[in-house]
């Protein structure tokens, strides 16, 4: 992998982001909503419930991680729609730019945009909601790993959807995250969940991130087999994500779906 | 005006035994031809002949179902970044994305190409194109005619071998349309750099190329020079030479018969 291209991707994304500022406008919302609307409902629990138990970790920290799962994997599939969106395909693969400096570059910029929601949600959730995010330590920089590299999986499989089907499959792609979020256990232990949708949640790495969440914020040990368990299928979800990718890249050459890649295409 | 190749150069663009099928269609069959640096190559043919298709092989964004594509003697099914770095293109179906400047655009597409000194690189094509004044425009708000400048001054970022231009005066006006052909002209003879010029106007291909192959339904038609292609075929003109192929069945024009 060469370093210039890798640079003029993320550098496309620099300028859009400067040309038209109201692109920030997303990055922040969203997440701010998400942050005061838990934050409250978090508060309005700890009033209510009279256990004693501190929703604002379980609940506020899941929104926070869940968000950062999401703003990762919009930030890999927005920087790659850019090119759809712009009918771009042609002059990019046409360029020496090679397939896994392409993606490379869509991580990068993915890690910029969504630092910038993290950075609103972090402000928000540990400045008003006295949330204490790092209370944690490091084995919460583990977990986020895990998340992160779940993230990228999610981006680069959608952008494949995409890149495979055509541009109308956007619309499969934005409830992508809301269709896991059941599956994934956020705000309950998987325990909870029907036998069937256990499954489905141990073939996600977020659904040990979160288990391994609550384990830590009952006081019990480090849960390092549900890190290491989340870790491998991170790890390797994001190889298969970024093999179908390539598969469909090749597809879309053989067919000249991607020389001829327009509105409502598919091939 | 033909551009002979230097001893031991190697073509800019070497194309043998191409063919294209899509299940039961067959969109390009058995094409094989060359474009030696500084020469000028249309390629001419009817809607459907096969000229983008040909040119999405060489580009690299098409696999070929068989044959070959080297540029400057390398096999872009092999070394495709490499292949790729020495050639470059332009086309009005691929304009510069619109929601970035020209000078932007040029900086982006600069390191794709992974050009070094990409400031005074962009500076000198602003300066070539007479694109200095709109560098902070976005593309997207462009005439047609400034449009095509800023695709072809993106086309030379790379000094490319090779330079594939489909329909580059298509939407132009006939003054700007000229002197995009001088300026096309004057990067064959200068930069020494191979064209492979699609155009459905004849008047230009006969006054811009120095060589035409004529597609018909993927295949390699008639080959030569414009100017003397059209009375070697018993044509008025390159445009009744045109429209016989692009009617007749192939036999009947690739043997010259009236």
């Amino acid at each position: 992998m060469k370093l210039r291209p890798i640079a003029g991707i993320v550098l496309r994304q620099i300028y859009l982001l400067r040309g038209s500022p109201v692109r920030v406008f997303p990055m922040v919302t969203w997440v701010a909503i998400d942050i005061v609307l838990w934050g409250f409902i978090t508060r309005y629990l700890n009033n209510v419930s009279g256990s004693g138990m501190d929703f604002v970790p379980t609940l506020l920290g899941g929104v926070l991680l869940w968000d950062f799962c999401t703003r990762i994997m919009q930030g890999v599939s927005t920087a790659f729609l850019e090119d759809v969106w712009s009918r771009n395909f042609l002059n990019l693969f046409a360029s020496p730019l090679s397939i896994s400096e392409y993606i490379a570059g869509l991580v990068i910029t993915s890690v910029l945009t969504s630092s910038v929601g993290v950075v609103v949600m972090l402000v928000l959730a540990t400045g008003v909601f006295h949330l204490q995010f790092f209370a944690m330590g490091l084995p919460l920089i583990a977990f986020l790993m895990v998340l992160f590299v779940f993230g990228i999986t999610l981006g680069i499989f959608a952008s494949g959807i995409v890149l495979r089907l055509g541009p109308a499959s956007e619309w499969l792609l934005w409830p992508l995250p809301a269709l896991l979020s059941p599956f994934a256990a956020v705000f309950y232990p998987l325990a909870v969940l029907p036998h069937w949708m256990q499954w489905v949640a141990r073939a996600l790495p977020p659904s040990y991130v979160f288990e391994g969440m609550r384990t830590l914020l009952a006081g019990r040990p480090f849960p390092g087999v549900l890190l290491l368990q989340g870790s491998g299928v991170a790890v390797l979800e994001l190889l298969l994500a970024a093999y179908f990718y390539a598969r469909v890249y090749r597809h879309a050459v053989r067919t000249g779906l991607l020389a001829r890649y327009s509105a409502e295409s598919v091939a | 005006m033909s551009a002979t190749p230097q001893p031991g150069e190697r073509p800019a663009l070497t194309v043998t035994h191409l063919h294209k099928v899509y299940g039961a269609v067959t969109a390009v069959d058995d094409v094989s031809f060359t474009v030696n640096r500084g020469e000028i190559v249309g390629l001419l043919g009817p809607n459907g002949a096969g000229k983008t298709t040909t040119i999405n092989m060489v580009l690299g964004v098409l696999a070929a179902t068989t044959g070959s594509v080297q540029i400057g003697g390398i096999d872009i099914s092999k070394r495709r970044a490499k292949a790729l770095a020495r050639t470059n293109f332009a086309a009005v179906y691929a304009p510069l994305p619109g929601n970035l400047t020209v000078v932007e655009n040029l900086r982006f597409f600069g390191l794709l190409y992974g050009i070094r000194s990409l400031r005074s690189r962009v500076e000198a094509l602003l300066v070539q194109f007479d694109l200095a004044h709109l560098r902070h425009t976005k593309c997207g708000l462009l005439s047609s005619g400034e449009q095509t400048r800023a695709a072809l001054a993106k086309a030379l970022l790379n000094d490319p071998q090779l330079l594939l231009l489909d329909e580059p005066t298509a939407s132009l006006d006939p003054s700007a349309a000229q002197l995009i052909r001088e300026k096309i002209r004057g990067l064959a003879t200068d930069n020494h750099c191979g064209i492979l010029w699609t155009s459905h106007n004849m008047n230009e291909v006969e006054a811009v190329c120095d060589r035409v192959l004529f597609l018909s339904r993927g295949k390699v038609l008639l080959e030569g020079n414009p100017r003397m292609l059209p009375h070697e075929h018993g044509s008025a003109t390159l445009e009744d030479l045109f429209i016989r192929v692009a009617r007749e069945p192939l036999s009947a024009v690739a043997n010259g018969v009236p």
